[in-house]
């Protein structure tokens, strides 16, 4: 074995005979090159399956795609405008349902803000919400009868019993307008954001969440 | 989550949701968990887009979120759900064959809007289905709410999990998300619902069918009453779909290897340990041949002994679709899931290869397949083909990852001429290849579909535009000389260009459909063998 390598023929530790070249053979040229995008295939492809349910899938498929083209979760992407107004498009225009999603399922970053908000979905939220105070309204003032007595001055008025309460805890009453407030925020950091480009909030543990709400409710409340 | 999943699930979110949501959807994909402002920022998308993109993620169960400490929500994409997608005609046609049209409708609706509730669907589908009948006619909901209802019972459709109530008088900040629970045994309870009503035309001409006048109807609506099923939201139960494409894949794998008759034995024995059976066990629940017996369908004739002997011949098929397990109440039989997906997923294997490389090539790795470890002269000398060319044919299957090399040395070195090389066909590797391969080719066909579109796009709208004409004015009541002329506007070479356009696309679809079938029994035999591992 020994022998036959050494003058000039590439040394393989290997007998080359065994992968089926004989010793005269030329080796196959390294390929450099990707292969080919669309390669020569030695079989053709059997023809697909054909059936009337194979054609019912086929059909409920182009139909589906149309479909959800018209259904309101398709975003489209703001066109860029054209020069010239076309007189059919004001025709092509797909009617779509508005979408209102439940907002009860989903993260409260989710809610739009105020500008959206006019658009429909603050219809249903405010009415969520006002189901939720109406309980725990009564709760409050219970809890603000209970507190008068043991302190037995009536000279304060509720009204200002009920500022003093709520700025020592934080009540559910006011989600409406914690929520306005963590969306005056967001407002206020979108602004900051395009100077800076950082994201201020991202560390936000909700702690100062709270203290705002407390400033706001002073006026809410009135 | 391969680079070629990736593009798939790109091309289908773009396909039905736009490029905002594509864009969003990627981007989860690529990074993992990450916070909305986060993504905001990466994908340079405005806030508000990303916000709504991810709602429509989430009402699709194609996105999910979770709270971190420090009160941050995190959101994660659905990878395999999003392949999911693909599967959609498939699913409502199959609730068409089990449910007819009304099923079809449900399951249709529910995929359309990811998850609705009940109410909802019920309205929706009576007036689907009216507008379909002919004048007169209405559907009415209670039908539709009953095959609901049947929907529900055999596990198609589910409950989606519903917001827990953990708002108690503590004086705590609401949470920023709400926490999904799933009550188990709640899954696929229907709540009692009083829908009574009919399915309604959008034309306005059924107003005084209703009986209502406009403004009363107007104000009945808007004061309000709840909504009797208010959050309970259902979804497709896609599991659940798959569990009965495999179980028609196992009958029709038997009809075909042995006859009608065994194959209906089959199909009842599955039928039977569908609600019993977990999707993803291994054997279906031991069934008796007696209990068999009593659970053939009406009409079937089939005496007992014949069927005893079925079920030996069955037990005793090498491809072993049916064993035996005990000798109890004449005889205790199960089905092997895992076995016949195995089965299934090797014939695909042997049928890719067989029309890739030739019955020849077929014939060297059903060698291999059968003999397990074969050295390089014992697959020449078995496979009964000219050394030369079985080498060629073995080295072909070895560079495309159907067939693998398990090396042997005889000493420590490694060198190779004191090392054994043994061919082999890892099943398992083979099918994760070819899988990996059919997302590819998905791909590459709906890009294909896309290209052939946009080419044709003004031919389409031409199209499009001088049919809308015609049927406008054939409601109009135009001459037939008027309708002609219009529809010569598609001159003859156009028209040829939109049929071959139309044949293109086709083809194009149903090999979408196709590919699809193959993945789906590739996945289950995957799922199904890392389940036992």
């Amino acid at each position: 074995m020994a022998g036959n390598r050494g003058r000039g023929r590439a040394a393989y530790t290997f007998n080359i005979e065994a992968v089926g070249f004989s010793r005269g053979d030329k080796l196959p040229d390294v390929v450099l090159k990707p292969p080919p995008l669309f390669p020569d295939t030695d079989y053709k492809p059997v023809p697909l399956k054909t059936g009337e349910s194979e054609e019912y899938i086929l059909a409920l498929k182009q139909e589906l795609r149309e479909t959800v083209k018209r259904m309101p979760y398709f975003m489209e992407t703001p066109e860029e405008k054209q020069d010239i107004e076309r007189y059919s498009k004001r025709y092509m225009k797909v009617y779509k349902e508005e979408w209102i999603p439940d907002w009860r399922r989903l993260p409260r970053e989710m809610m739009p803000r105020k500008k959206c908000k006019k658009a429909g979905s603050k219809p249903t939220k405010m009415k969520d919400t006002d189901k939720g105070t109406s309980l725990t309204n009564t709760a409050d003032v219970l809890k603000k009868i209970e507190e008068l007595e043991k302190k037995g001055d009536g000279e304060k008025s509720d009204e200002e019993n009920e500022e003093t309460e709520g700025s020592k805890e934080k009540n559910k009453e006011d989600e409406d307008d914690e929520d306005d407030a963590a969306e005056q925020e967001e407002y206020d950091e979108e602004e900051q954001e395009e100077e800076n480009d950082y994201i201020n909030s991202y560390f936000d543990n909700g702690d100062d969440f709270g203290v705002d709400s407390d400033d706001n409710m002073d006026e809410a409340t009135y | 989550m391969t680079q070629a999943e990736i593009k798939l699930c790109s091309l289908l979110l773009q396909e039905h949701f736009g490029e905002i949501v594509e864009k969003i959807g990627v981007h989860l994909i690529r990074t993992g968990c990450q916070p909305l402002r986060v993504i905001a920022h990466d994908t340079e998308t405005s806030l508000d887009q990303v916000k709504k993109a991810l709602c429509v993620l989430i009402q699709h169960n194609l996105v999910i979120y979770q709270v971190h400490k420090r009160g941050v929500v995190e959101y994660e994409a659905q990878c395999s759900r999003m392949l999911r997608m693909l599967r959609y005609p498939r699913y409502i046609y199959t609730a068409k064959t089990l449910y007819n049209d009304t099923g079809e409708l449900i399951v249709e609706e529910l995929l359309l809007n990811g998850k609705m509730t009940m109410s909802a669907v019920v309205k929706k589908v009576a007036d689907r289905l009216t507008e379909t009948m002919e004048d007169g006619k209405t559907m009415d909901y209670t039908e539709v709410s009953n095959t609901f209802v049947r929907l529900a019972d055999t596990h198609f459709v589910q409950r989606c999990p519903i917001v827990s109530a953990t708002e108690t008088a503590e004086p705590t900040p609401p949470p920023p998300a709400p926490t999904l629970v799933i009550n188990e045994k709640d899954m696929y309870l229907v709540p009692k619902l009083s829908l009574i009503g009919k399915g309604k035309r959008r034309r306005s001409s059924d107003e005084d069918a209703a009986g209502e006048p406009k403004a009363k109807r107007a104000k009945h609506i808007e004061s309000k009453e709840p909504i009797p099923d208010d959050g309970i939201y259902w979804q497709a139960n896609l599991d659940r779909f798959h569990q009965h494409f495999r179980d028609q894949a196992i009958v029709s794998a038997v009809a075909n290897r042995m006859d009608q008759t065994s194959s209906e034995i089959v199909r009842t024995m599955l039928r039977m340990s569908e609600i019993t059976t977990p999707s993803c066990a291994p054997f279906t629940h031991p069934l008796s041949s007696n209990e068999i017996f009593r659970s053939l369908p009406v009409g079937y004739n089939v005496s007992k002994q014949v069927l005893d002997q079925y079920l030996t011949l069955l037990a005793d098929d090498p491809l072993e679709f049916v064993g035996k397990s005990g000798d109890s109440g004449g005889g205790m039989y199960v089905i092997n899931l895992h076995k016949a997906l195995a089965s299934l997923a090797t014939a695909t294997l042997e049928s890719v290869v067989q029309e890739r490389f030739g019955s020849r090539c077929a014939r060297i790795f059903r060698l291999v397949l059968q003999k397990k470890h074969l050295e390089q002269k014992q697959v020449e000398d078995f496979a009964m083909i000219p050394a030369k060319e079985a080498k060629d044919m073995l080295y072909k299957m070895l560079s495309e990852n159907f067939i693998s090399l398990q090396e042997i040395p005889k000493t420590p070195d490694h060198a190779p001429s004191r090392t054994f090389y043994l061919y082999t066909v890892t099943v398992l590797s083979a099918a994760r290849m070819l899988l990996h391969r059919c997302y590819k080719s998905i791909a590459n066909l709906i890009e294909r579909r896309q290209f052939e579109t946009k080419e044709n796009k003004r031919l389409l709208d031409k199209s499009q535009r001088i049919e809308a004409i015609i049927a406008s004015m054939q409601a109009t009541g135009a001459e037939e000389t008027q309708l002609q002329e219009i529809e010569e506007m598609i001159t003859a070479p156009e028209r040829q260009q939109l049929e071959t356009l139309k044949r293109n696309v086709n083809k194009l679809d149903a090999s979408e459909i196709q590919v699809d079938e193959t993945i789906f029994l590739l996945e289950s035999y995957i799922e199904s063998t890392m389940k036992r591992l």
